[in-house]
């Protein structure tokens, strides 16, 4: 079972809530992910839409909501946004992003380690979105960070995990859980993280852009248990010699005896 | 006497002002409340954060709360995201 803040969830498969075409797909999605937890976004109001609410579609019972602070350039930016997130959800779950530049969504390292300090100071549960970097991993854990939050590949870009070597680094040494984000674009990246022994992933650009989000979400919970399941089991190594997986003695006849 | 001073006028009784809300120029009756604000954008008051010159309101506070000459308000809520 994985832990979180104090939490405890039986799905590892987080999902993201935007660019989804309608809020019954995506409650929809929601659901058949088996998700315990969801990303949402702080923006100003449509004053054209005031009514357009996403919290009207999201089940709170089921799901533990997880603020981010996309948009934020800087740490000030990032902490002014998750003081309004936390006056806006009553709880102080917090995905931390600070990305200045629009062009890679790249996490500046230096500021998210900041807020991630001034944050933990001030009570939040913080979920820092990082380059998946092995010291930072551990700069922001010793931050207190309930979990870290490496990217598989850039913001959208469906690459998968393009930094496996530096996230094995990463499972390998931290102390708090590492969940996967960013990039995860098929079941199939999902399910490697995963065996690589990360303790969750978070996907969203995958499901809800899907030409059937519900079906793809279903194809991510199972990829998600599936690769956990293999992680738990233990998985064989690796080796550059074949080897084997038929046994090479006991021949059946002396016409067989090639195969001894 | 100031720029924003000299913005003021009457009609109906009411002294005209301006806020900025969410970045843009909105003209309001002097006597207005967050709660008032809300009521006329539309805005259910349980869906939104307030946040008036970089400080947040708290909902108990919308009701007593009145908007002067050139606040900045911003009216955040949450939306998709990843």
């Amino acid at each position: 079972m994985l832990t979180i803040g104090g939490h405890t969830f039986n799905s590892r498969l987080f999902l993201g809530t935007g660019k989804f075409s309608s809020s019954a797909v995506m409650k929809e999605a929601i659901e058949a992910s088996g998700t315990e937890m969801v990303t949402v976004a702080l923006r100003r109001v449509d004053l054209e839409n005031p009514e357009d609410d996403i919290m009207s579609a999201l089940d709170r019972d089921k799901c533990v909501f997880l603020p981010n602070t996309s948009g934020a350039r800087n740490a000030e930016e990032a902490i002014r946004l998750a003081h309004l997130a936390r006056a806006a959800s009553g709880s102080s779950w917090l995905k931390l992003e600070v990305t200045p530049d629009p062009r890679t969504l790249l996490p500046d390292p230096v500021e998210t380690l900041k807020a991630t300090e001034e944050l933990v100071r001030a009570g939040f549960i913080v979920l820092p979105y990082m380059n998946a970097d092995p010291i930072l991993a551990l700069r922001l854990q010793d931050a207190g960070a309930a979990a870290v939050m490496p990217l598989g590949s850039p913001i959208g870009t469906n690459q998968g995990i393009l930094t496996a070597f530096q996230i094995e680094i990463i499972i390998d040494q931290a102390r708090v859980p590492v969940v996967v984000d960013a990039g995860i674009g098929a079941p199939s990246h999902a399910a490697l993280a995963m065996e690589m022994g990360a303790d969750a992933v978070l996907v969203n650009t995958a499901i809800s852009v899907a030409g059937d989000p519900v079906a793809m979400a279903r194809a991510f919970a199972q990829a998600v248990e599936a690769g956990r399941t293999a992680f738990v089991a233990g998985m064989g190594s690796r080796s550059k010699q074949a080897q084997a997986s038929s046994p090479l003695t006991g021949t059946l006849t002396t016409d067989l005896g090639f195969l001894a | 006497m100031t720029v924003n001073r000299l913005r003021f006028f009457f009609s109906n009784n009411h002294c005209i002002m301006q806020i900025h809300l969410n970045g843009s120029p909105k003209t309001i009756t002097n006597s207005m409340t967050v709660a008032m604000l809300l009521q006329e954008l539309g805005v259910p008051s349980t869906s939104v954060v307030v946040e008036l010159n970089k400080t947040i309101i708290q909902p108990d506070s919308y009701a007593t709360t009145s908007l002067q000459d050139n606040d900045q308000m911003e009216l955040i809520r949450f939306v998709g995201g990843g």
